[in-house]
C-alpha cells in the first residue's frame, strides 16, 4: 500500500484525474451557457421585450462565475502535461502542442476578451454590439472544446504523424498532414458528442433553477421564459446525444477495439456479442452477469445480431484497460443519457398540453436533472479515457512511460494534497455563491412585485 | 536558404513576444494586486480590483498562449522546465488560483471578513506569482544542471539560489511600479493621490534593484553578456531600456501616466529582449555540461509543424490584437462603480 502511495505514476494519474475531473465540471457550463446566453439575448434583439435583457443579464452573471473557476483550473491542466508527464510531452509535443496553442489563439482570447464587454460593457457599447460580444464569448468557448478535443481525439486514434528519432536518439510523433491530424478518425464523433453533452449540461444548468423558481412561486415570468428556451435545448442536445453516442460506439469499434470490448465486457475473442443493459462483470470468469439483449451490440455495430465482435481475449492481458471501471462508467453514461431523453420529451410533450409549469412532480425532477449531465460528462469520459488504457496514446505510448522522470513521488503526493484541498475549499464556495446568487434572483423587472429578491439584495 | 528562413529562431521570437505580451499586461494586474492591501476602506479596494477587472483574465490568457506556444515549438524545453521545476510552478499554480477566485469572489458577499480574506489572498499570490516568474527567469538565465537526456538533475532548493531570488524580487518590484502606474492612470482623488504617494518609492526601489541585478549579471553570468561583445550593437538595447527606465519619473512627475505606463511597458520588453539576447541560441543553458543545453535547434519542432504553427499565428494573432486593443479602447478612462462592477 506504502509503495503505491508513493508510485509517481500512479499519483501522476490520481491528480491527472482528480484536477480534470473537477476542471471539467464548468467548461460545459460555459459552452452550453454561452449558446442560451446567444439565444435569449437574440431574442431581446428581435422582440426588444425587457425580460429577455433580465434572462441575458442573470444568466451571464452566473456565466461569469463559472468561467472564471473554469480558467484557473484550466491553467492548471496546461501546466500539468509539462509538470508531470514531461516524456508524455516530449513524444507528441509536435503534435499536441500545436493543437493547444491554437485554442489559446483561436478561443481563449475570444472568449475572455469579449466577455469583458458581455459582463462590464452594458452601458459601453450598443446593444447589437453587445450581442456580437456575447456570439463571441459563445464561439470561443466552442472554438476550446474543438481544439482540446482534437488532441484528445488523436490520443485515442493517432493519424496524420509519423514516428521518428529525434537528435538526442529519443523517439517522437511529428505531424506529417496537419488536418489528417486535426480530422483524424474520431474527432467529429467525439467533438459532436462533447456538444451535445456541453448543451446539455448548460441546459438542464437554467431548466434547474427556472423550475426551482417555479415551484417557490417566485420570479414566475422569468422562469417561464427561461425554462421553455432551455428545454428546446435540452431536447435537441438529447436527442443529439442518442446519434452521436452511437457513432462515437461504431468509431470505438473500428479503431479502438478493446475499449469498445471493456465497455460492454466482451470477452471472447472473435463472437457476436451482447448488449447489457446492467450487469456486474466478472474479470475472474471472463463474463457479465446482468440483463442482457442477446447479439444486441453486434447488430448496432454491424446491422446483424450474428456478426462477430472483437472481444478482450483477442489482445493480451498486458493490453487490455481495467474492465469493470470502464464497464460500469459507460452503463451510467448510457443510462442517464437515456434519462434525460425521457425527461427532456416529457417536459415537451407536457408545454404543449399546457401543463408544464403545473405538474410539480417533474419540476422537481428538472431541479435535480442538473446533476445528470455533470454525472454523464464524468463517466463518459471516465470510459473514454480509462478505456484507452494501458496507452496514454493509444498504440504508440504506454501511460507507464509518460510520466516525469525527475519529479518523485513525495512530490506529487505534496501537490495533490494541496489541489485536494485547494479544490474541497472551491468546490464549497462555488455552491455557496451560485446558491446565493439563485436566492438573489435575476434584477426585479418593471412588472414584479417588490419581493424577497429586494430584501435579499439590500 | 537556412539563414532566411530560421523557423527555430524566428519561433524563438515569436514565443518571447508571446511571454513579453504577458509580462506588459498582467504585469500591471499582478502590481495593482501586490499594492492591494495598502489601500483603505472598502471602496478604495474594489476600485482596485475593477480598474482590471475587465481585462485581467484576458491578461493571464497571454501565460496560457505563450505556455501552449512553448509546448509547441520547442517540447523540450516545455518538458524540462515544467517538470524540473516541479514545486515552483506548482506553487505558482495556486497563486493563480487564490488570484482568480479572490478578484471573482470578493465582492460577492458583505462580510467585513470574507472580503478581508480574499483582500489578502487577492495580495499574497499575486506577489508569490510574480516572485516566481522572476526566480524562473533568474534561474534561466544562469543555467540549470542538465544531463545528457535534458532531464533537470538539481533540487527545489537549487533553485533558490541568491541570483534567482534576486531576479525575483527585482520582477516583483518592476510589476509593482508598473502596476502603480495603471493605478495613477485609472483612479481618480483620494485613490490616485494615495497611489501618487507609493510611486516614488516603487519608483526608487525597482531603480536600485535593476542596477543592482545589472551589475550582478555583468560580473558573475558572462555567457549573458558575451552576445554583446560579439556584436556591439546590440547595446543599444540596454541604453534604449535606461532611458526608459530614466523617462518614467519625469512622465509621473508631469502628469502624464498613460506614457509613463508605455515607459514601464518599455522597461519590460528591454529588458526582455536583453534576456533574449543574452540567451540565444540556448534557451535552457545548462550549468553541469553546457553541450547538454537547450538550444534552438536541438529542442524544435518539425519544420512542418513550425510552419503551420506560423500560419495559425499569421491568422490568429492579428485578429487577437485587433479586438484587445478595441476591448481595452472600451474600457478606457477613470473607473467608475456600477451595478455590474466587482
Amino acid at each position: 500500500m506504502f509503495r503505491l502511495a508513493m508510485d509517481p505514476v500512479y499519483l501522476a494519474r490520481i491528480q491527472f484525474a482528480l484536477t480534470i475531473a473537477f476542471h471539467y465540471i464548468f467548461p460545459p457550463l460555459s459552452v452550453g451557457l454561452g449558446l442560451i446566453l446567444v439565444i435569449m439575448e437574440g431574442l431581446y434583439l428581435r422582440t426588444r421585450e425587457e425580460r429577455y435583457l433580465r434572462m441575458t443579464k442573470f444568466w451571464a452573471k452566473i456565466f461569469g462565475l463559472i468561467f472564471a473557476i473554469g480558467v484557473a483550473t484550466g491553467i492548471v491542466m496546461e501546466f500539468q502535461f509539462g509538470t508531470n508527464w514531461a516524456t508524455y510531452s516530449r513524444f507528441v509535443g509536435d503534435v499536441f502542442g500545436s493543437a493547444l496553442a491554437a485554442e489559446g489563439i483561436f478561443a481563449f482570447f475570444l472568449e475572455s476578451g469579449f466577455l469583458a464587454i458581455v459582463l462590464f460593457g452594458w452601458d459601453r457599447v450598443s446593444p447589437r454590439w453587445h450581442f456580437f460580444a456575447t456570439v463571441m464569448v459563445c464561439l470561443g468557448a466552442h472554438f476550446s472544446a474543438v481544439w482540446i478535443v482534437v488532441a484528445n481525439s488523436w490520443q485515442q486514434t493517432p493519424a496524420g504523424h509519423q514516428i521518428v528519432q529525434d537528435a538526442s536518439g529519443r523517439m517522437r510523433a511529428e505531424v506529417v498532414d496537419f488536418w489528417a491530424v486535426v480530422f483524424n478518425p474520431s474527432t467529429v464523433d467525439r467533438l459532436s458528442h462533447v456538444f451535445m453533452g456541453t448543451w446539455q449540461a448548460g441546459a438542464t444548468l437554467v431548466l434547474s433553477i427556472s423550475a426551482y423558481y417555479l415551484l417557490r412561486k417566485r420570479h414566475v415570468e422569468f422562469a417561464r421564459s427561461s425554462m421553455k428556451i432551455a428545454l428546446v435545448v435540452a431536447v435537441v442536445a438529447s436527442l443529439g446525444q442518442l446519434a452521436t453516442g452511437h457513432s462515437s460506439a461504431q468509431t470505438v469499434a473500428a479503431h479502438q477495439p478493446a475499449k469498445l470490448a471493456a465497455f460492454e465486457g466482451h470477452y471472447p475473442a472473435r463472437a457476436p456479442a451482447d448488449m447489457v443493459l446492467v450487469g456486474w462483470v466478472d474479470e475472474e470468469q471472463h463474463r457479465v452477469r446482468g440483463v442482457k439483449l442477446p447479439g444486441m451490440l453486434s447488430w448496432l455495430i454491424h446491422f446483424d445480431r450474428d456478426a462477430p465482435v472483437t472481444g478482450l481475449e483477442h489482445f493480451p492481458e498486458r493490453d487490455r484497460p481495467p474492465v469493470q471501471a470502464v464497464f460500469q462508467a459507460y452503463h451510467l453514461m448510457v443510462a442517464i443519457g437515456m434519462a434525460l431523453i425521457g425527461l427532456s420529451l416529457l417536459g415537451v410533450f407536457l408545454w404543449w398540453r399546457q401543463k408544464l409549469f403545473e405538474t410539480r412532480w417533474l419540476l422537481w425532477c428538472f431541479v435535480g436533472a442538473v446533476l445528470g449531465p455533470q454525472l454523464a460528462n464524468q463517466v463518459g469520459w471516465m470510459a473514454a479515457e480509462v478505456g484507452r488504457q494501458p496507452w496514454i496514446v493509444y498504440g504508440l505510448l504506454r501511460t507507464e512511460d509518460a510520466v516525469s522522470r525527475t519529479v518523485s513521488g513525495g512530490e506529487i503526493l505534496a501537490s495533490l494534497i494541496m489541489f485536494g484541498l485547494i479544490y474541497l475549499l472551491l468546490g464549497a464556495l462555488f455552491v455557496f455563491l451560485l446558491n446565493s446568487k439563485i436566492k438573489h434572483g435575476p434584477e426585479p423587472g418593471p412588472h414584479d412585485p417588490p419581493g424577497p429578491a429586494k430584501e435579499a439584495a439590500a | 536558404m537556412s539563414f532566411s528562413f530560421d523557423l527555430p529562431s524566428l519561433w524563438f521570437l515569436i514565443v518571447g513576444a508571446l511571454f513579453m505580451g504577458y509580462a506588459v499586461l498582467d504585469g500591471f494586474d499582478l502590481g495593482v494586486g501586490a499594492l492591494h492591501l495598502l489601500t483603505k476602506g472598502d471602496t478604495e479596494r474594489r476600485l482596485m480590483i475593477n480598474s482590471i477587472g475587465p481585462v485581467w483574465d484576458g491578461n493571464e490568457v497571454w501565460l496560457v498562449t505563450a505556455g501552449g506556444a512553448l509546448f509547441a515549438a520547442f517540447p523540450e524545453v516545455y518538458a524540462t522546465v515544467f517538470s524540473g521545476f516541479y514545486l515552483a510552478f506548482m506553487f505558482f499554480v495556486f497563486s493563480l488560483i487564490f488570484r482568480a477566485v479572490a478578484i471573482e469572489f470578493r465582492s460577492k458577499q458583505p462580510m467585513a471578513w470574507w472580503r478581508s480574506a480574499w483582500d489578502v489572498s487577492f495580495s499574497a499570490a499575486s506577489i508569490v506569482g510574480s516572485l516566481l516568474v522572476g526566480v524562473t527567469l533568474g534561474n534561466l538565465a544562469r543555467g540549470i544542471p542538465l544531463a545528457a537526456d535534458h532531464e533537470y538533475t538539481g533540487t527545489f532548493l537549487g533553485l533558490l539560489n541568491p541570483y534567482a531570488l534576486l531576479v525575483g524580487v527585482t520582477t516583483l518590484a518592476l510589476f509593482t511600479m508598473h502596476g502603480n502606474i495603471y493605478v495613477l492612470l485609472k483612479t481618480e482623488g483620494a485613490l490616485q493621490e494615495r497611489a501618487r504617494r507609493w510611486v516614488r518609492w516603487t519608483i526608487g526601489v525597482f531603480v536600485c534593484l535593476y542596477a543592482t541585478t545589472t551589475l550582478v549579471t555583468l560580473f558573475s553570468h558572462a555567457h549573458m553578456v558575451r552576445p554583446f561583445e560579439r556584436q556591439p550593437l546590440f547595446a543599444v538595447v540596454p541604453f534604449l531600456t535606461l532611458l526608459a527606465v530614466a523617462n518614467i519619473p519625469r512622465e509621473v512627475y508631469h502628469g502624464r501616466e498613460f506614457r509613463a505606463l508605455v515607459s514601464s511597458a518599455a522597461v519590460m520588453l528591454g529588458l526582455l529582449s536583453l534576456f533574449g539576447i543574452g540567451m540565444y541560441p540556448d534557451i535552457v543553458f545548462s550549468t553541469s555540461d553546457p553541450a547538454h543545453s537547450l538550444r534552438v535547434y536541438n529542442s524544435a519542432s518539425s519544420p512542418g509543424t513550425l510552419t503551420t504553427m506560423l500560419i495559425i499565428a499569421g491568422i490568429g494573432m492579428p485578429l487577437v490584437l485587433g479586438y484587445t486593443i478595441a476591448i481595452y479602447r472600451i474600457f478606457r478612462g477613470k473607473v467608475q462603480l456600477t451595478e455590474n462592477s466587482y
